[in-house]
């Protein structure tokens, strides 16, 4: 009896130990695509960028303040349709939320000629060789990550803000509690 | 469920079909049988013995080796149906594989996309099919490789004579041995490398014994080579990554967190040419155009010591200097980059002519950086051209007026020019591609001529790191070492006995008969033991 | 180089000859039972087998030489490949002849190399330059490794083969005859192939057709048969020959198809025709020729084959595969179409050895599964090289 119950033992322990390797495996194989990107929730990953201006920007120095991170390319037309609503809010929620402005790797000409264009005021970065682009796992053009005032990622927006109250509803989101 | 008490004495595991010790046959059916079946040497299957709790029936039913065929059968029915259209990682980049399969393969390719057939070896119960594998593979070794040991280990010399009269190779013959002749045939047999045990007038003759555990080596090197497989997954063992570099850009490798970057200072591409190569190629070569002979990419990498933050100004020392080819990738540390493919002749810089319309005169050109403009040229004299916009990819104007760009790629590079001369000192508006001009705002007296174009060639290197590549090569090496094991030796045994006046002679191995029928036979030759013949025979 | 080249073709001409000569001495030999104790071969079986060792001889010569001429391993293109394959069996056989002495082996054995070399001529037979992927070491290693082990396996069919024609009652049609049936049409149906393939490059048969292939474009397919169904909206542009009867959609190849479509016309007749002048089903007419054999020997020569063959084949087609397929590929596996019929190979070779071993399925049932196995090799080299496109296919 003793010998029989130590079978059984041993052969539950290896079943478990297989089941659990093939568990994990299927588990990997289903979350596969969209294992490593960035969630809502998650700490914002730190990164300097320097704007045509040659200053720099670094997240980090905006803690304290929440953050609208938006990445975006001249030749995207959804961009072009939130930049009117981003300037207007900079300005109203100046010193509570700061908008900063990604472009995905174009030439200081194409993005200073777009900022006269629409007459933007806000820090615009160039992330020339894309590095941030790719911390963040940006995809599809633009993307905006609403960051709290303590650096964690309150939303992730994949595509177009086209109306003033979806933006105003975001900045209030990660206002500052004061 | 106890032991089984053989008449010689010894208590066998339940379900024993012939005796450990003595090959006496337990069961009813291995009584009757003419021929004892030798498989596991008659020992207890473990998974045979109990079937109680559900845990008893799942290892049950993994040790089956029914089972374990059926997979391998689903697993290859499966896997050929992947092969009828081209999966969606084949497939070119710039098509979705949603419409792609039923516009080329019309209803069949639809219908193969809905089943899910066009990713077929990642989904979720292919992954399944191969773990049933690794299981039973587990399951089905451990059941049957220790009863087996077991066994052989504990074989006695002097075998009932039942047992020996079941063998497939067997013979008896009234008389006695001498001691001479026993000596004589031990002899033999030990030239031949077996091992001789001798005992109470019986003999036993093996050989090759190992070759029996070839199976289960090579099964645990499939294990191993399964485990690697799996081990992929775990974050930081495995990065694949593809970096479209142009010539001149230096980037950074994708994957190694900032550490390396890589400069592109030249793609060649090279094709055969009749008279330069070997003269056998020319037939070849004159039947199908163009044959490839090299692609290279010729890289340095640098390491960046400022790689702590994203977007930071790298700060970068040379590490090593490679020209990647195929075949040939660039290693360093846990990584290799590979040439995978290229793009040839991308547009990098157009010229254009500052041209009157009417006489021709061209007053300087300008050279456009089409990834670094400036916002004026200044060509002296008082002529200048402003930059007004810039349109990689123009794609045609809004409904405003407004010209569009479909894309950051200067496929189709369009520009806004304004062009300032004594004779305009306000500027005249130009609108330049390369075959045409526009005048939005009414006729010029100057145009920008385009003179031509600066290209370069844009590579593709794929940046690989692969840990688990070291567990992969020992699985498959332990999985060559079992299956040759198993497969070019034979366990042959041959059992002598004198008993009650008789002389009984019984052979086995486990495969390969014809070989051991002759060596029986020059063993013997020559004495009174008698050949054992094959009763399977037809 | 040329002339190193052109000595290379004639050997292996004269090895063609030589295994045809081969086959007819081992047709004397097989009044000769199954090799008794102490009993020698007789003087057609001697012959027969030193003729093709002559011949395998001749064969390494034509794949050295050029080898010479070319600077590789002549295994780079179906032609390649295809007779190197074929050249493999012969080995195979020599080698599994010197273990059993079983001349009936070799008059089976012999025709098969012959009619799988004689296909391999359909193909470009020029020498070609090797492209970027293949430029390494591990063509050579993979290749050949791969073949060496599909060779034994070969040798497992052609056992299995000769036991079927052998043991399966020809006296009534049942499904058995049936299928075996199936298997020599198969043969016939690559002869015809190479009869028709021959006579119209001898009449030098060419239309050039223009058509709209599947990226829709215009593209331009030359038809060296006459074209009985032709490219999707294809027009022909050579003058004065036959029109297609019916057209395809894109994404099937018309030549390829066409040349299906001849072949298995051209076995229908030969195989008709042969049915009318023996009278008999063509495994009933072999019969004979194998009766003298013991079944129980071809049994243990397929079995053995396979022991043999299946270590050389995973080497080859797997674990070098993989090795090479990281360094020029980035990966060690991609599941590209030959690459997992290559693992299907593998697996069913697999299941066979478990179904022998713990199963008990010998004799016929095993004689089956070997014919079976020689069909999935013999699908992988020529279907998935020509009807499924994956980066296997050159030449």
């Amino acid at each position: 009896m003793e010998k029989k119950k130590k079978r059984l033992v041993i052969r539950t322990a290896i079943l478990a130990v297989l089941a659990g390797l093939v568990m994990y495996t299927l588990y990997t194989n289903l979350t596969k695509e969209s294992r490593g990107s960035l969630e809502e929730g998650d700490e914002a990953p730190d990164f300097v960028l320097r704007d045509v201006n040659g200053g720099t920007h670094q997240l980090s120095d905006y803690e304290g303040k929440g953050v609208f991170l938006n990445f975006w390319g001249t030749w995207c037309e959804p961009c072009k349709k939130e930049m009117p609503y981003m300037e207007k809010l900079a300005k109203e929620y100046e010193g509570q939320v700061e908008i900063l402005a990604v472009n995905v790797g174009e030439s200081d000409f194409q993005v200073e000629n777009f900022a006269k264009q629409y007459g933007l005021t806000f820090p615009i970065a160039i992330d020339e060789g894309k590095e941030v682009m790719d911390t963040y796992g940006v995809d599809p053009l633009p993307t905006t990550f609403m960051i709290k005032p303590d650096g964690t990622i309150d939303q992730i927006v994949i595509g177009g803000l086209v109306q003033e109250d979806q933006l105003r509803a975001l900045f209030e989101r990660v206002k500052p509690s004061s | 469920m106890g032991k089984v008490k053989c008449e010689c004495g010894r208590l066998n595991p339940a379900g024993t079909i012939l005796c450990e010790s003595c090959g006496r046959a337990l069961t009813e059916k291995a009584k009757q049988d003419k021929l004892v079946d030798m498989r596991y040497e008659g020992s207890a299957r473990r998974s045979q013995t109990y079937n109680k709790t559900l845990i008893d029936k799942v290892w049950n039913f993994f040790s089956s080796v029914k089972v374990g065929i059926w997979i391998i059968v689903l697993l290859l029915v499966a896997a050929s149906f992947g092969t009828i259209l081209p999966q969606e990682f084949y497939l070119p980049s710039n098509v979705s594989a949603e419409t792609y399969y039923e516009d080329v393969y019309g209803t069949f390719g639809k219908l193969y996309y809905m089943i899910g057939f066009h990713d077929l070896y990642n989904s979720v119960w292919f992954s399944a099919l191969v773990a049933a594998l690794g299981v039973s593979l587990v399951i089905a070794s451990l059941d049957r490789v220790v009863p087996l040991y077991r066994a052989l280990k504990n074989q006695r010399v002097d075998r009932h004579e039942t047992f020996m009269k079941k063998q497939r190779f067997f013979a008896e013959r009234e008389g006695k041995l001498e001691p001479a002749e026993w000596e004589k045939i031990k002899e033999a047999l030990i030239k031949k490398r077996y091992k001789v045990r001798t005992e109470n007038g019986a003999l036993l003759a093996e050989k090759n014994r190992f070759t029996r555990w070839g199976p289960y080596v090579n099964h645990v090197g499939l294990i191993i080579f399964l485990l690697g497989a799996l081990l992929r997954s775990v974050p930081g063992m495995y990065v694949d990554e593809l970096l479209w570099i142009r010539e001149g850009e230096t980037l950074q490798v994708p994957g190694t967190n900032g550490e390396y970057y890589v400069k592109n200072n030249g793609f060649t591409l090279q094709n055969y040419k009749a008279g330069e190569d070997p003269e056998v190629f020319n037939e070849a070569i004159d039947r199908v155009g163009t044959v490839a002979k090299n692609y290279q990419t010729d890289a340095v990498l640098y390491r960046n010591k400022n790689n702590e933050m994203p977007g930071a100004e790298p700060e970068l020392t040379r590490v090593q200097e490679d020209s990647i080819q195929v075949n040939q990738p660039m290693k360093f540390g846990q990584f290799a980059v590979y040439q995978t493919s290229f793009r040839q002749d991308e547009m990098k810089a157009m010229h254009f002519a500052l041209t009157n319309k009417e006489t021709g005169e061209e007053f300087g050109e300008v050279v456009i950086d089409l990834f670094d403009q400036q916002a004026a040229y200044d060509l002296g004299g008082g002529y200048k051209v402003e930059l007004l916009g810039y349109y990689p990819d123009f794609d045609g104007f809004t409904k405003e007026g407004e010209p569009t760009s479909k894309s950051p790629l200067p496929n189709n590079p369009a520009f806004l020019f304004n062009m300032i001369t004594p004779e305009t000192p306000d500027g005249e508006v130009s609108f330049a591609q390369i075959r045409n001009t526009m005048e939005p705002l009414g006729e010029t007296t100057f145009k920008m001529a385009f003179k031509s174009l600066d290209t370069r060639d844009v590579s593709a290197l794929t940046i690989r790191k692969d840990l688990t590549l070291p567990i992969l090569a020992a699985g498959g090496i332990i999985f060559m070492i079992g299956v040759i094991q198993g497969s070019y030796w034979n366990h042959r045994r041959l059992w002598i006995r004198e008993k009650n006046g008789q002389v009984y002679a019984a052979g086995h191995t486990n495969k390969n008969w014809h070989g051991l029928k002759r060596e029986i036979r020059s063993v013997l030759e020559g004495t009174s033991v008698p050949e054992p013949e094959d009763r399977q025979k037809e | 180089m040329v002339h190193l080249a052109d000595a290379s073709s004639t050997l292996l001409e004269a090895a063609f000859f030589f295994y045809l000569a081969a086959t007819f001495l081992f047709g004397g030999a097989i009044r000769q039972k199954g090799l008794r104790e102490g009993e020698a071969l007789n003087r057609w079986g001697r012959l027969g087998i030193i003729v093709t060792i002559i011949g395998f001889a001749a064969q390494l010569g034509y794949f050295f030489t050029r080898w010479a001429a070319a600077g590789h391993a002549p295994v780079s293109n179906l032609f390649e490949f295809t007779t190197f394959f074929g050249m493999m069996i012969v080995g195979a056989f020599i080698l599994l002849f010197f273990i059993y002495k079983t001349t009936v082996l070799g008059l089976f054995a012999l025709p098969v190399a012959i009619i799988i070399i004689a296909y391999a001529s359909m193909f470009p037979r020029e020498i070609n330059p090797l492209i970027p992927a293949l430029q390494s070491h591990w063509l050579a290693i993979h290749v050949t490794t791969a073949a060496a082990g599909q060779g034994i396996l070969a040798i497992s069919f052609i056992a299995g083969m000769i036991f079927l024609v052998k043991n399966i009652d020809q006296a009534t049609s049942t499904k058995k005859t049936k299928w075996l049936e199936a298997v020599m049409f198969f043969i016939v149906s690559v002869i015809a192939f190479i009869l028709l393939t021959t006579g119209f490059a001898m009449a030098d048969y060419k239309a050039e057709f223009e058509y709209v292939n599947k990226e829709e474009q215009a593209a331009e397919q030359e038809f060296t048969l006459p074209a009985l169904v032709g490219p999707n909206e294809g027009t022909l542009l050579t003058k004065e020959k036959m029109e297609p009867l019916a057209h395809v959609p894109a994404f099937i190849n018309a030549k390829k198809l066409n040349t299906v479509i001849w072949s298995l016309a051209g076995g229908v007749v030969l195989y008709v025709l042969i049915r009318l002048i023996t009278r008999k089903r063509v495994a009933a007419s072999l019969q004979p020729l194998v009766r003298q054999v013991s079944s129980d020997l071809l049994d243990e020569i397929s079995y053995r084959s396979v022991l043999i063959g299946f270590p050389v084949f995973a080497l080859g087609a797997l674990i070098f595969a993989m090795i090479w397929a990281q360094i020029a590929w980035t990966r060690f596996w991609g599941w590209d179409p030959k690459e997992v019929w290559a693992l299907i190979t593998f697996l069913f070779y697999a299941a066979f050895l478990h179904l022998r071993l713990s199963k008990g399925w010998h004799g016929e049932k095993s004689a089956w599964l070997a014919v079976v196995g020689f069909g999935i090799i013999m699908f992988n080299l020529i279907a998935v090289n020509l009807v499924i496109a994956g980066l296997h296919s050159y030449a």
